[in-house]
C-alpha cells in the first residue's frame, strides 16, 4: 500500500510539483466542491500547462504597472526597519508598541533556501516566544502541509508581537477611500491572511506553544489612502476565513477516497490519455471558476457540450429545483417529458413560465 | 434571477442569441447622449489613462494621460475633459421653465437633462472615484487649479450617486441596461462584458450567439471595454510606450511619444466605442415605455435642483450624515418599488414575472354588472361587479384590493372566490355619475388584468424634521461646512 503523497507523486508523473502559495491556497476555498480541481491541487499538478494542453489557455495575467505600484508600496512601508509601519500602528490602532527587534529574514546568510529560511524562522519565532520581547518578523518562511506535501508561504509580511500575541500583517496598495474599501479585495486579502495565519499557528505548534493563544485572529489590513501613497491600517477579523481555510485544507488530506476512485494506472501526465483521465474526475463549474481557476475555460465548454446549466450561473441553478440539463429543462417546460412527483413542483412553475412566454410571444 | 428569466436565458441557448424579456424601452433614451468609454491605469486608484468620448457616433473625442503617474498631466487631463463635459451639461440648462411648489414659491427648472453613458459599472465606479479624486482640491493658495476641475468632480460625483437611484437615466452602463431588456444564454457574470453581451443579442450573420461571445473574449480580437485594460497590451504595449515618453530627450521626441500613445489607447477603445453606439441604436429601436418620461421627469428635476447648489461652492461631503443617509434610502426604496411596478404595468412582457409569482393575473370577464350600485350613508355610489376567469396561479384573497393593470386608477376588491374565477368590486376611473363611463368597465368577453401592486405611489412616510432627529441617528446634524482640512493640495 503505497503513501497517498507517493501516489499523488504518482499521478502527476515526471513534471515538478507546482508550488501552492497564500493565493493558491486562498482560491481552494471558492469551489469546496469541484473534485477535479481538489485531486489536481493535491497533486500539485502544474494546471496552466495542463489548460494549455487541453487547447484552452489560462488568460490570467497581471499588469506590471499593477505590480510596480504594489512593490512600491511596501517598499515605502517597510523602509528603515518598519519605522513607517510601527508609527501607523501606534496612531491609526491605538496599540503601544514597545521598541522593537527587527530580522530580515529574506535570506539566511546568502542562503535563500526555503528550508533554510524555514528552520531561522522556527528558531527567531522560538525565541521570541521565549523572551516575551516585541519583535518584527519581514519576510518570515512559513510552511503548510497541502495534501501530505509540504507549500512554503512567505507572507510578504511582517508578524509582530503586540498584547503578548502575533498578528500577521498584510501589506496591500489598494485604497481605502473616504473609509471604504472595495469589498472584493478586502475579501480576498483576507482569505489569502487566512492562510498565513494557519501556518503561523502550526508553526506555534512545532515550537510547543499555544498556536490559538500566541496568534491572533485578527490581522492587521495596511492599504493606501484615498488617492495617495499614504499607507493607513485597520484590523481584520478573520474567524469566519479561518474555519472555511481549514476546513479546506483537512478535506485535501482526505483525499483518499477520489484518489482511489482513479483507475491504477491514471495519471495527469500531458499526453494524449489526460483529456480522458480528467473527463473520468467530476467537475463542478461555476461562471465563478474563471477568476480563479487555470482549467475554468476547460471546464466551461465541457459543461456547455453536456448542456449543464451551471453555464448560467447559479443564480439560474437556483431557480430550477435541483434539474441540471438544459434539455431536460426545456422539455419539461414543453411538456414532452415528464419526471414523476419528485419534480412535480418545479414542472409546474416551468409549464406556468412557458405559457406565459408563449401567449406574450403570440 | 426568476424562473421566466432562467427559462429565457436557456431558451437563448438553444436558439443561439438572446432572448426578450421586455418589448419596451424602459430607460429613457437622450437625443444627445453623451456617450463615454474611459480606461484607468491598472494599480493605480483612479488615475485616468484615457477616455473616448462625444455625442455622435462619428465624432469622438480622444484624451490621453500619456505618463498616468504624473499628477500635473492627469490634472491637465481632467481639465480637457471639463472643457468638454461642463459645455454638455451647460446646454441643457438654457432652456426653463417657471413652475409653483406645493408651498406656493415660485421655482425655475431645466426642460432636460444631460444622460452620459459608459460600458459597465465598472466605468460609473470609475467616473465617480475620478470625480472625489478632484472635488476637493483648492482653487485658490499655492497650487491653485482651474475652477472647472472641481466642478467636473462635484458633476461626476452627483451622476455617480444619481445613478444608483433606481430608475434614473442620468448615467447609464450599457450591459446593464442591456440585460434588462434581453437574456443571453451565458452568466450574468459574462453578461458584464459588452462585446460578449452585444454577440448574443446581435451575433453577426452566419454566427451564434456563443461564437460572438467566444470572439469577444479574446483580448487581442476585441480589446475589453474598461476601465481595466488587458494586462497583456498593458505589459508589451503600454509599458515601452511610456517608458519612452519619460526617456525622451526634447520636445519632438516626446511629441512623437504622445502620439504613439494615442495611437495604442485609440485602438483600445475604439472597438468599446462603436459597441455602445450599436447598443444604443438596438434601444432605440424598441418602442418608449409610457412611464419612462414620468421617471426622466424625476431626473430633470433632481438635475435642476443640484444645478441651483453649484454656485455656493460647497463640494458634496465625504460621507452622508446618518439623516441623509435615511433620506436616501427611503427615497431609493420608494423609487425601487415604484420602477418594479411602472415596468410592469407598461409591458406585458415583464407584468408576465408578476403573473408567475402569483401577484398579478390576467383573464377573460365571464360576467359583469357594470351599472350596480350600492349605499353608502343616504346616497348611492356605483360599485360595478366583474367576474373574471384566469388560468394564472393567482390565488385571490377575500377582501383584498387589487389595481386595474389597463386603469390604475381603478380598484378591483374580491368579493367571491369560485374555482378558477374571481368576482370584482370595482371602485374609482369610472367617472363621477352612476352610469360608468363608456370604456371604463370591462365586457364581457374583454381580457382584463389585475395586480396587487400599483405604479402610484403611495405617501412618502413622514421622517422627523431636521432639529427632531432622534439619537438613534445623532440627533440634529451639524451643517456641513467645509474647513481648512476639507480641502487637498495638489
Amino acid at each position: 500500500m503505497k503513501t497517498l503523497s507517493a501516489r499523488l507523486d504518482e499521478l502527476r508523473g515526471a513534471a515538478p510539483a507546482c508550488r501552492h502559495n497564500a493565493r493558491t491556497i486562498a482560491a481552494l476555498t471558492t469551489n469546496p466542491g469541484c473534485s477535479r480541481r481538489a485531486l489536481l491541487d493535491a497533486a500539485a499538478v502544474d494546471k496552466a500547462a495542463v489548460a494549455r494542453h487541453l487547447g484552452f489557455p489560462p488568460t490570467f495575467g497581471q499588469s506590471q504597472f499593477a505590480i510596480t505600484r504594489g512593490n512600491a508600496f511596501e517598499a515605502m512601508v517597510k523602509a528603515n526597519g518598519c519605522a513607517d509601519l510601527l508609527a501607523l500602528l501606534r496612531e491609526r490602532l491605538d496599540l503601544t508598541i514597545p521598541e522593537v527587534a527587527y530580522h530580515n529574514l529574506e535570506a539566511v546568510g546568502d542562503n535563500t533556501s526555503n528550508a533554510v529560511r524555514y528552520r531561522r524562522t522556527r528558531q527567531l519565532f522560538a525565541q521570541a516566544v521565549d523572551s516575551g520581547e516585541g519583535t518584527l518578523f519581514d519576510h518570515p518562511m512559513l510552511r503548510l502541509e497541502i495534501a501530505g506535501a509540504p507549500a512554503y508561504l512567505e507572507p510578504d509580511v511582517v508578524a509582530l508581537r503586540l498584547g503578548g500575541q502575533f498578528h500577521v500583517v498584510e501589506i496591500k496598495s489598494f485604497p481605502v477611500v473616504d473609509g471604504q474599501a472595495d469589498p472584493a479585495q478586502v475579501a480576498a486579502a483576507a482569505r489569502q491572511s487566512a492562510v498565513y495565519v494557519i501556518a503561523l499557528r502550526e508553526l506555534m505548534k512545532e515550537i510547543g506553544a499555544d498556536p490559538e493563544k500566541l496568534v491572533s485572529h485578527n490581522v492587521i489590513l495596511v492599504c493606501t489612502t484615498d488617492f495617495s501613497n499614504r499607507p493607513t491600517a485597520e484590523l481584520v477579523d478573520l474567524r469566519k476565513q479561518l474555519a472555511v481555510v481549514s476546513r479546506q485544507l483537512s478535506r485535501l488530506t482526505a483525499i483518499d477516497e477520489l484518489v482511489r476512485s482513479l483507475p491504477e494506472d491514471a495519471g495527469f501526465a500531458l499526453g494524449d490519455r489526460l483529456a480522458d483521465t480528467l473527463a473520468e474526475i467530476p467537475a463542478r463549474y461555476a461562471p465563478e471558476c474563471m477568476s480563479t481557476c487555470e482549467l475554468a475555460f476547460a471546464c466551461r465548454d465541457e459543461a456547455r457540450s453536456q448542456g449543464c446549466v451551471d453555464v448560467l450561473g447559479r443564480t439560474v441553478c437556483d431557480e430550477l429545483g435541483g434539474l441540471d440539463n438544459i434539455d431536460v429543462v426545456l422539455s419539461l417546460a414543453e411538456g414532452s417529458l415528464d419526471l414523476g412527483e419528485e419534480y412535480a413542483d418545479i414542472t409546474e412553475v416551468l409549464r406556468q413560465a412557458h405559457r406565459l412566454r408563449l401567449e406574450v410571444a403570440g | 434571477m426568476s424562473v421566466l428569466t432562467a427559462l429565457a436565458r436557456m431558451q437563448a441557448v438553444r436558439a443561439g442569441r438572446a432572448q426578450p424579456i421586455a418589448d419596451y424601452c424602459h430607460t429613457h433614451l437622450s437625443k444627445r447622449p453623451l456617450v463615454m468609454v474611459p480606461l484607468k491605469l491598472a494599480g493605480e486608484a483612479a488615475a485616468p489613462l484615457a477616455v473616448m468620448l462625444g455625442t455622435e457616433a462619428a465624432n469622438p473625442r480622444l484624451l490621453v494621460v500619456p505618463q498616468p503617474r504624473d499628477r500635473v498631466l492627469r490634472l491637465r487631463f481632467v481639465a480637457a475633459l471639463a472643457d468638454i463635459v461642463l459645455p454638455y451639461i451647460t446646454a441643457h440648462t438654457t432652456e426653463t421653465e417657471e413652475y409653483t411648489t406645493k408651498e406656493g414659491e415660485t421655482r425655475t427648472r431645466c426642460l432636460d437633462a444631460p444622460q452620459l453613458w459608459v460600458p459597465n459599472t465598472g466605468g460609473i465606479e470609475f467616473l465617480g472615484l475620478l470625480g472625489r479624486s478632484v472635488r476637493f482640491h483648492r482653487t485658490d493658495g499655492d497650487n491653485p487649479v482651474p475652477e472647472s476641475i472641481p466642478l467636473l468632480g462635484r458633476w461626476l460625483t452627483w451622476f455617480r450617486d444619481r445613478a444608483e437611484h433606481p430608475g434614473s437615466s442620468v448615467a447609464l452602463p450599457m450591459t446593464s441596461v442591456l440585460s434588462a431588456h434581453w437574456a443571453s444564454g451565458q452568466s450574468p457574470l459574462e453578461d458584464a462584458n459588452l462585446a460578449a453581451l452585444l454577440g448574443w443579442i446581435a451575433p453577426p450573420p452566419g454566427r451564434t450567439g456563443q461564437q460572438a461571445a467566444a470572439r469577444a473574449e479574446d483580448p487581442l480580437a476585441v480589446p475589453p471595454a474598461g476601465p481595466a485594460t488587458d494586462p497583456g497590451f498593458d505589459n508589451e504595449e503600454l509599458a515601452p510606450l511610456i517608458a519612452s515618453y519619460d526617456e525622451a530627450v526634447d520636445e519632438t521626441a516626446r511629441a512623437l511619444a504622445v502620439q504613439r500613445i494615442e495611437r495604442a489607447l485609440h485602438k483600445q477603445v475604439e472597438p468599446t466605442w462603436q459597441l455602445m453606439w450599436q447598443g444604443l441604436a438596438l434601444l432605440r429601436a424598441l418602442p418608449a415605455a409610457p412611464h419612462a418620461a414620468g421617471r426622466w421627469s424625476a431626473d430633470v428635476a433632481a438635475f435642476s435642483y443640484f444645478l441651483e447648489t453649484v454656485p455656493e461652492g460647497t463640494p458634496q461631503p465625504r460621507r452622508d450624515s446618518a439623516v441623509s443617509a435615511a433620506r436616501r434610502l427611503l427615497d431609493r426604496e420608494r423609487a425601487l418599488e415604484r420602477y418594479d411596478a411602472e415596468r410592469a404595468f407598461d409591458d406585458p412582457r415583464v407584468m408576465l414575472e408578476h403573473r408567475l409569482a402569483g401577484t398579478a393575473f390576467t383573464g377573460t370577464v365571464v360576467e359583469a354588472e357594470p351599472t350596480r350600485t350600492e349605499a353608502k350613508g343616504t346616497r348611492k355610489v356605483l360599485r360595478p361587479h366583474l367576474r373574471v376567469r384566469t388560468s394564472d396561479p393567482f390565488t385571490a384573497v377575500l377582501g383584498e384590493k387589487l389595481c386595474n393593470i389597463t386603469l390604475p386608477k381603478q380598484s378591483g376588491t374580491v368579493v367571491d372566490v369560485d374555482g378558477d374565477t374571481v368576482l370584482l368590486e370595482l371602485s374609482g376611473g369610472m367617472g363621477r355619475k352612476l352610469i360608468p363611463e363608456p370604456g371604463t368597465v370591462p365586457e364581457v368577453g374583454a381580457a382584463v388584468g389585475f395586480a396587487r401592486f400599483t405604479p402610484v405611489s403611495s405617501r412618502p412616510p413622514k421622517l422627523p424634521s431636521r432639529e427632531e432627529t432622534p439619537w438613534t441617528h445623532g440627533g440634529p446634524p451639524p451643517d456641513w461646512v467645509p474647513t481648512e482640512d476639507t480641502f487637498e493640495e495638489l
